[in-house]
């Protein structure tokens, strides 16, 4: 065993243990804000592993995309909803988790089992290693252009749905009574088009 | 650089550890009760996806990368999907003034 060897394995395998507890956390931990960093503390972690596999352009575009703006959204939709609230308990909540805990125990089975008796057809063709960036690039504007255009396509569908989605309706006049309404929709504590259901 | 062909690292403990990644991932879907730790869930479920793609592409297909490509797509889906489903749940909150997936059931009867 060479250095460069063992730092990979080392290397893996504390991207593998901060991968596991760091999942295990975002599910079980109660408080949703130690979830949402856990979650980017995954994200990074899984960049790491991108490393191992040569693969730079991709780590580079997962900490861009996953950390930079799926995390940052995540976040952002836990400040905008952020109201503790108590759950109303539920019977049979133990019994259900028992039971979809070993759905995903048999499916985690089922999937060390067809990972360990497949016959891997290794070693494959040598990593490309440095170069993955320009083959990537290559690929996106030859064999792969019409996915990378429809791309292009669902995320402006995506922003344009999000936008509609998100926004609050204004209205100039309220929807009961029919006087006119201000429009200082932030600082309004109580908008008429607010519906709370808590109450009922 | 670090040559994984001829690593130390197996295939099996990529793969392995994607499946362990998915699994928890499908858990906390099922489980989840707040409807943000569902799209975390979800998130989770397309890394483990990207594992196992970028693991094939470098330890089966070093040459194409055709792996990494999907990965980037998976990214650009996820990104998208995030976004969405931020915005929905943003507009259900405001409609049901909560988080709580039990209670969003107006799909149900």
């Amino acid at each position: 065993m060479n250095i460069a060897t063992s730092t990979e394995l080392f290397c893996f395998l504390v991207l593998a243990t901060v991968i596991v507890l760091g999942s295990l956390g975002v599910v079980l931990l109660s408080n949703i804000v130690y979830s949402a960093f856990l979650l980017g503390g995954v994200f990074m972690a899984v960049a790491g592993l991108y490393l191992l596999l040569n693969a730079s352009f991709v780590a580079a575009a997962q900490v861009l995309v996953y950390v930079g703006a799926v995390n940052v959204l995540i976040l952002f939709a836990i400040m905008l909803v952020n109201k503790r609230e108590e759950m109303k308990p539920i019977q049979g909540i133990r019994l259900r988790r028992f039971l979809s805990g070993a759905v995903c125990a048999g499916l985690l089975l089922l999937l060390v089992r067809v990972v360990i008796t497949t016959p891997w057809n290794l070693p494959g063709p040598e990593p490309i290693g440095e170069e993955a960036t320009a083959r990537i690039g290559e690929h996106l504007f030859t064999d792969y252009l019409l996915p990378f255009e429809l791309a292009s396509v669902l995320l402006l569908m995506a922003m344009i749905g999000a936008i509609v989605l998100a926004r609050r309706e204004v209205l100039t006049s309220d929807v009961g009574t029919g006087d006119a309404v201000t429009q200082g929709l932030i600082e309004q504590a109580q908008s008429p088009f607010l519906i709370d259901e808590s109450s009922t | 650089m670090i040559d994984s062909s001829s690593g130390l690292v197996p295939i099996q403990a990529y793969l392995l550890l994607a499946a362990i990644l998915f699994c928890i991932g499908v858990w906390g879907l099922i489980n989840s009760r707040n409807a943000v730790r569902v799209l975390m869930s979800i998130e989770l479920m397309l890394n483990a996806v990207n594992i196992n793609l970028m693991t094939f592409s470098s330890y089966l297909d070093g040459q194409l990368i055709r792996g990494q490509v999907f990965t980037v797509f998976v990214i650009t889906v996820a990104a998208a999907e995030a976004a969405v489903g931020l915005a929905i749940l943003l507009s259900l909150y405001r409609n049901r003034v909560t988080v709580d997936m039990e209670r969003f059931n107006l799909l149900r009867w």
